[in-house]
């Protein structure tokens, strides 16, 4: 052949062809194997994923009544590539009813990728939540023809049957990008409980969204499921949570307290159960609720009076009187006195701690709680402890405190519930050893010096929540069971029994007994119920007394504790007592006779300045 | 005995691999057409319906060529090539504008491209032309007339019907001409003009550190200067007189830089200085030693300097759309919507593929209709997609046994012709899939040119059915010759 010298090509050609072979299964090797964003690239350019939102749990009270449920509601979304290049957006405005710098902020917010880290032009983004039907009825007929890009997605709202239990209900909002980043079950544009028990109970209320997956053509059109729906999943609507509170008991309470700051909390002795959480000022909780809610919260916030406040849970005061009860168990219990023992008292002449009230002397035990006899308290205290001396530096008297202190906490005072679903309680104070040294130096308190503690001002701080329970205690004799709220959380209901002898609490029992019959509460007893309760007057720096006052009954067989607290109102006999009463008629018989005193109760105002959010 | 030799010559091996390739092409293109919503197998409104009835046509036309006596496809080859050419120029007269393309002929359902059988007629009157008594490659006469026969059909499917893709395929017979002979000089210039032209481009925008000018054009001298250091080192063997040249190199550069800390010197241009001056050194110095070749070193470099210049300026002079697809592939401009939409959007569709691929029909991507064309030009996304880099891996190692087998077949070949127009086929085929699997991946400018037996249409299937049989039917004829 002519050209067989050349015949050695042929390899170099091979070779050449065979390179670049090679060199392509190396570049298909890096694009299918190695390099990873091509898949997920491919799964934003064709897959849709579209939320299917669960329905919220519903609330209901402890009798079945439906509390909260769910209302359809509205989202407007925006996909910013589909959006009409040519404008729109002043109809847009109008149909939706926004300004023109809502709408721009809203769309600046959405594109910065800072804080919207999920943005996508591609993706339908949030625009606006929360949307009533009234909101969008304009709307909702020309959006597809008229504003390109944008869509109404149909979420649900809460909605409630009654306008109260707003703090213990609390509400749900927008999920914060701190809440996306703590919890990856959150995506922009969810709901999720803000405070109260839709903020403690959200795990079980949300449920489980279900998403579909869908298939998206190069022009934007959806063509269908992906593999025919095999990864979709369905909703899980919410676990329905049935409380203990009985809403005509909170309502009762709530109007009560209109007109007044304060609060009314009662439990079901034997339960721990919560049968009503009242804190005034409150609102209706229908107002924060779909968009009107930043606006009023804003106005919840500002008020002076604190609405947002629960001071159920958190507001903090000196039990005053009502403390007696329990002073009375510990020094029983620490055996400074005796059911027998007497002490004399001089009326408003005593020293250190004067008498406000009028009785014979010297008085005992019973007559003490029944007459609320301060220098008798004041002996009892002083007697607890420094029954054993003093001791080198103060050590016995410091231990004997401290014996005090742990006995008063073991009715749950001074300290949170921390096995309870309460949302936000406030601590208390039963001040320690440590305190007082570090304000008056190792050896600088004795008895005398914290005289103030015996009749409850001075230093100890509870909440409403807290004395409500002490009352609970006594109404059990030496026990309590966490108070609750989530009547089926068995969770919830472990006995705490007090460092005092369940034998002492007949005798303190007995006097609240006599409150009723012969004492400050005498006005206030209901026919045929034995009743126990002891008031209390609380001076204070902001004006007139606090007025309260704690209860129970029956006295046989309790079935309701009661606390009342309304500040600044005056004597606890005069407002605190009274609604303490009624609550108990309410729960007790089902039924007011004394409509003339609730009456009176309702209408009254002792601060004027509470407003009525309704 | 005619009947039953050619029975028996038949290299059922090569046809077993088309097969293969026909069928997995018609299975790309059936994943690539139905949409989620139409899966019926037979419908003639689909795609891989219609393609179902272009193999039976390239069946038929396999056999036909098959039963033709062999001689015939030599004797016709000048007739064919010259119906060819009245063909190619009448067609842009005829034609309908398809995506801005006059290369098509449409004759009621059916479109027909007469570019892809060109190439079966131009294959074989070089081959016969090559062939013919007294034929020297090396000479001058005698490489320009197939080069002229080469650059007509490419010059009219280029200009008159705009399809530069399926011109650009008639240049790959250089690796024919390569194995017939030619010197490797011209397929080294071919590389050296790609390199240059590729660096020219790519590094147009970047900016040199010191001086004004870009690392485009410097980066070429440079290399440039590398090559005259190393010919006057390594092959006049005056490594004295080499390092002199560096030196003054170095010595122009330095003093450039300095003049630079006053008046801004454009050190392109000093570059472009340094490598003329090293040309004209080069050059003399081979004179003076009596090595007259080295001459053509001096050309080279100064065809060079006048190249690079020219390239900057005929990428500008490009159709927008063309310069684009270059920049776009050498990575000049990140262009997600335009021109790198399709690659880009091509690269996800294989990118997701995984190992496995994502299975029959259940390709997105493709299906979805992101890749555009994707069961004609970007069918290999469907493969990528669907079957993953097993499938592809697998399609690769398909065309690579044929053309490794196509090159044994040429070898084997008893006579000029059939070993000629053996090669032609292989280096048609070799293009083709280096070109279009390479646009697919990112590695080469977006050229629309079919894979052959894989993209969708009868004109390509037919055409390269056409192309390879009648080697299959040279190639079974070998053992009648001589």
């Amino acid at each position: 052949m002519i050209n067989d010298k050349y015949y050695y090509r042929h390899w170099v050609i091979m070779g050449i062809i065979t390179a670049v072979v090679i060199l392509y299964v190396c570049r298909l090797f890096y694009l299918q194997i190695i390099e990873d964003k091509y898949r997920r690239q491919a799964d934003s350019n064709a897959l849709v994923h579209r939320t299917k939102y669960a329905p919220r749990g519903l609330i209901y009270d402890r009798h079945g009544q439906l509390l909260v449920f769910n209302q359809p509601a509205y989202d407007i979304v925006v996909t910013i590539n589909e959006m009409s290049k040519t404008g729109g957006c002043a109809r847009f405005c109008r149909d939706i009813n926004i300004d023109w710098e809502y709408y721009v902020d809203r769309m600046s917010e959405i594109k910065n990728v800072n804080t919207n880290r999920g943005y996508s032009r591609y993706t339908p983004q949030i625009f606006m939540t929360q949307l009533r039907m009234e909101d969008i009825a304009q709307l909702q007929e020309v959006i597809h023809s008229n504003h390109p890009g944008f869509a109404i997605q149909h979420r649900t709202l809460r909605d409630y049957t009654y306008p109260n239990a707003a703090q213990v209900l609390g509400s749900i909002g927008e999920v914060s990008q701190n809440d996306i980043e703590k919890d990856d079950y959150y995506a922009r544009g969810d709901y999720a409980g803000r405070d109260g028990l839709e903020y403690t109970y959200e795990k079980d209320l949300r449920g489980e969204k279900g998403e579909e997956i869908l298939l998206r053509n190069s022009r934007g059109r959806i063509v269908g499921n992906y593999a025919e729906g095999k990864y979709d999943s369905e909703p899980k609507a919410g676990t329905d949570i049935t409380l203990t509170l009985d809403i005509q008991l909170q309502i009762l309470a709530e109007n009560m307290l209109q007109g007044k700051i304060g609060s009314i909390v009662a439990i079901e002795p034997a339960t721990g159960e919560i049968l009503a959480l009242a804190s005034s000022p409150t609102w209706d909780p229908a107002l924060l609720v779909g968009r009107q809610r930043s606006k009023n919260y804003n106005i919840l916030s500002n008020d002076p009076t604190k609405p947002l406040m629960n001071r159920a849970l958190q507001a903090q005061y000196s039990p005053g009187s009502t403390f007696k009860t329990v002073q009375a168990c510990v020094a029983l219990q620490l055996e400074a006195i005796t059911p027998n023992t007497t002490y004399p008292c001089s009326g408003p002449g005593s020293a250190p701690i004067k008498c406000t009230h009028h009785h014979g002397s010297p008085v005992s035990l019973l007559n003490a709680i029944e007459q609320s006899c301060n220098p008798y308290f004041w002996l009892a205290y002083k007697n607890t402890l420094e029954k054993k001396g003093y001791g080198k530096n103060n050590k016995d008297f410091k231990a004997q405190y401290n014996r005090w202190r742990d006995c008063v906490m073991s009715f749950g005072l001074g300290h949170k519930f921390d096995d309870s679903d309460l949302y936000q309680q406030s601590r208390g104070s039963i001040p320690s050893a440590e305190l007082y040294d570090k304000w008056y130096g190792a050896t600088g308190w004795k008895a005398i010096t914290i005289r103030s503690n015996s009749i409850g001002q001075g230093e100890v701080q509870i909440t409403p929540l807290q004395i409500a329970n002490a009352a609970a205690t006594i109404a059990n004799a030496g026990y309590y069971i966490t108070p609750h709220l989530n009547k089926a959380d068995s969770m919830l209901t472990r006995r705490h029994d007090t460092k005092v002898d369940k034998n002492y609490f007949r005798y303190v029992q007995e006097g609240m007994w006599r409150v009723f019959e012969y004492g400050t509460g005498r006005h206030h007893k209901i026919p045929g119920i034995n009743m126990c309760g002891k008031t209390g007057t609380v001076d204070n720096n902001h004006g007139r007394p606090h007025s309260l006052f704690i209860g129970f009954a029956p006295k046989e067989n309790p079935k309701i504790a009661v606390a009342v607290v309304v500040e600044n109102a005056g004597y606890g006999a005069t407002w605190a007592a009274p609604m303490a009463s009624l609550i108990m008629e309410q729960y007790l018989t089902d039924t007011i006779a004394r409509q003339d005193l609730k009456q009176r109760m309702v209408t009254s105002v002792t601060n004027p300045n509470v407003k009525k959010y309704q | 005995m005619y009947e039953r030799r050619v029975k028996y010559a038949i290299d059922w091996f090569t046809v077993i691999i088309y097969l293969i390739l026909v069928i997995c092409g018609w299975i790309s293109i059936y994943g690539a057409s139905h949409t989620f919503e139409q899966t019926e197998l037979f419908n003639f409104d689909y795609r891989s319906s219609k393609q179902l009835v272009w193999i039976a046509g390239a069946m038929i036309i396999g056999v036909i060529t098959m039963l033709i006596d062999y001689r015939f496809y030599e004797q016709i080859s000048y007739l064919f090539y010259g119906l060819m050419i009245i063909a190619l120029l009448a067609t842009p007269l005829l034609a309908h504008d398809i995506k801005g393309s006059m290369s098509w002929i449409v004759i009621g359902p059916v479109s027909i491209q007469p570019a892809e059988i060109a190439k079966v007629a131009t294959a074989l009157a070089i081959a016969r032309f090559m062939n013919s008594y007294g034929y020297r490659v090396n000479s001058l006469r005698d490489l320009i007339i197939p080069a002229i026969m080469l650059l007509v059909p490419m010059f009219i499917i280029m200009v008159p019907q705009k399809e530069t893709g399926s011109a650009l395929v008639f240049a790959s017979l250089i690796l024919m001409f390569y194995r017939e002979g030619m010197t490797p000089v011209i397929l080294l210039l071919g590389v050296a003009a790609v390199i240059f032209f590729v660096i020219t481009i790519a590094f147009a925008e970047a900016t040199l550190p010191l001086g004004t000018g870009t690392w485009g054009i410097t980066a070429c001298m440079i290399m440039l200067m590398i090559i005259c250091f190393i010919y006057v080192y390594h092959w006049l063997k005056l490594p004295r007189f080499a390092f002199i040249l560096a030196g003054i190199n170095t010595a122009i550069a330095a003093i450039a830089l300095t003049v630079n800390i006053w008046l801004n010197v454009n050190m392109q241009y000093v570059s472009i200085a340094i490598v003329l001056f090293d040309a004209i050194y080069t050059a003399l110095l081979g004179i003076a030693h009596n090595k007259r070749d080295t001459i053509w070193i001096a050309v080279f470099a100064i065809a060079a300097i006048i190249y690079c210049l020219s390239a900057s300026i005929l990428i500008s002079k490009l159709k927008p759309h063309q310069r684009n697809r270059i920049m776009v592939t050498l990575g000049v401009i990140e262009d997600r919507a335009g021109q790198g939409y399709n690659v880009n959007q091509a690269k996800i569709a294989i990118g997701s593929g995984g190992l496995w691929g994502k299975g029959l029909g259940s390709g997105t991507q493709t299906k979805l209709k992101y890749v555009p064309e994707q069961d004609t030009d970007f069918i290999f996304c469907t493969v990528g997609e669907e079957h993953g880099f097993v499938g592809t891996t697998f399609v690769l190692l398909l065309y690579l046994t044929l053309l490794i087998k196509l090159i044994i077949m040429s070898e084997r070949q008893k006579d000029n012709f059939s070993r000629i127009y053996g090669y032609c086929v292989t280096c048609i085929l070799f293009f083709h899939l280096a070109v279009n699997v390479g646009m697919v991946i990112g590695l080469v400018p977006v050229i629309g040119i079919p894979l052959p037996f894989f993209s969708y249409g009868g004109s390509s299937l037919w055409a390269f059915t056409l192309l390879l049989f009648i080697f299959l039917r040279l190639d079974a004829a070998r053992l009648d010759r001589l």
